[in-house]
């Protein structure tokens, strides 16, 4: 049997993970990256990862599965039960990110409220702008955002350039701006958790 | 002859086409999402007599179902089915008081909202113009709604269908909330329940004791339909109660 641990992990998360690896010394983990504009196709998340546990699994001595439920509504964490693999806790990566009793504060705080992270900062034009078709047709911002209030961008890796272009986001989406610094240790306690062999690296 | 000439001279003057092929051309502008377009198509049509049934079906719900269909079969995708729904709903916007003065009694009547904590609506828009469209008339409650306003709502309105909606994993498990509550006071059965919504699936539903999930608009038009249907033919058969 390999000796290798399988990272199946959301693209938008690839820079924080190779972050933390190159932190952190998990030279045990092989990450295998799946497309993150699935952030926008939630239907085919579980499919898709089923599909690949069920060729790779047998080559890992161990598997486990960055994201969070993501949009599937109980249909990825269905599809892991079968596998017995663990994914990260929590709705989403907004929430994996921030912690889940922050999430739920700033969800209750005003449940119109939009997530960017530095993956969205960064790739904000490819994934909103032209995902969502607003390139083409600005008139459905209103039906997109309209009831909206405001854009809270939670950082991992502060950079002025990203908070800039955060601030312009929410600017043209028609929304107030809040940063909240989430940095990336939760997001390593939270992989550690799944992968004790990490954690012993971290301790 | 100028660019903006040659446009001028080959822009469709829709007045001029006769009744097939102006609900032809309906068709292709709902898809296009061009609401003037509609709005225009609309107004002559009803001055050439049509009813507001009659053009509500064959210019509008007909263009929408094509739609849907493609929409469903990956050919739109979202950005094109929001622009042909504010297109209808420019068209529906006209027909509504028309409609409301025919007296007719409508097909079904329904409660919609988005859920506690959600403030998300378009699917719940959507289907709202698509029942309105089936001739059901249609309470929409917006969004956030906690399971006070259904239950103020049912109580004012009496409807067959009480439809719920959510966007989010952490929102949906509340359409449960507000069905355990009509169980509770004892009247789950009294009203048809859908439920839909991006994450939501089939398993779902059940699990929070909902009559059916709905996963588009268009099948919440034909699961309204039949269900209502069913519900009205076993009340019928009831045995009527006859004093001693």
């Amino acid at each position: 049997m390999a000796r290798t641990t399988l990272l199946l992990a959301c693209g938008a998360l690839a820079k924080e993970i190779a972050w933390l690896i190159h932190r952190n010394g998990w030279t045990h983990l092989q990450v295998r990256y799946l497309p993150a504009d699935w952030h926008n196709h939630p239907e085919r998340i579980a499919p898709e990862i089923d599909r690949r546990l069920t060729d790779w699994q047998e080559n890992y001595r161990a598997c486990f599965v960055a994201y969070g439920d993501c949009g599937t509504g109980g249909l990825l964490d269905a599809v892991l039960s079968k596998h017995g693999v663990e994914r990260l806790p929590g709705a989403h990566c907004y929430e994996f990110f921030s912690g889940t009793a922050a999430f739920v504060q700033l969800m209750d705080e005003e449940p119109g409220t939009f997530f960017l992270t530095d993956f969205l900062v960064r790739h904000f034009e490819k994934l909103i702008t032209k995902g969502l078709g607003l390139d083409r047709h600005p008139q459905l911002r209103d039906m997109y955002f309209g009831n909206y209030q405001r854009l809270v961008y939670l950082t991992q890796l502060p950079d002025p350039e990203l908070d800039r272009q955060a601030q312009q986001a929410a600017v043209r989406l028609g929304l107030t701006y809040e940063q909240r610094l989430t940095g990336l240790d939760g997001f390593a306690a939270n992989l550690s958790a799944l992968n004790p062999q990490a954690a012993s690296c971290l301790s | 002859m100028s660019n903006e000439e040659l446009h001028e001279e080959e822009e469709l003057d829709l007045a001029s086409l006769p009744d097939d092929e102006l609900v032809q051309q309906m068709h292709d502008d709902l898809y296009d999402g061009l609401k003037e377009e509609i709005e225009e198509g609309t107004h002559i049509l009803l001055d050439r007599g049509w009813g507001p049934v009659k053009l509500m079906n064959e210019a509008l719900v007909a263009g929408m179902t094509i739609v849907g269909i493609d929409f469903r079969d990956g050919i739109l995708f979202v950005p094109e089915v929001l622009l042909a729904a504010n297109a209808m709903k420019g068209g529906m916007a006209i027909l509504r008081p028309l409609l409301a003065a025919t007296g007719a009694p409508p097909v079904g009547t329904a409660v919609i909202g988005t859920v506690k904590g959600d403030i998300h609506d378009i699917g719940k828009n959507l289907v709202t113009m698509m029942w309105e469209g089936a001739g059901m008339e249609v309470y929409d409650l917006g969004i956030n709604n906690p399971v006070e306003n259904y239950l103020e709502a049912l109580e004012k309105h009496k409807p067959d269908i009480i439809g719920m909606s959510a966007l989010l994993t952490t929102t949906m498990p509340y359409m449960k909330v507000v069905v355990e509550e009509l169980v509770k006071r004892g009247i789950r059965d009294d009203y048809i329940v859908l439920v839909g919504g991006a994450p939501l699936n089939e398993e779902f539903g059940k699990a929070v004791g909902a009559d059916a999930y709905c996963r588009d608009a268009a099948v919440a038009v034909e699961t309204a339909k039949e269900l209502i249907a069913a519900r009205r033919a076993a009340l019928a058969e009831q045995p009527i109660a006859v004093a001693a």
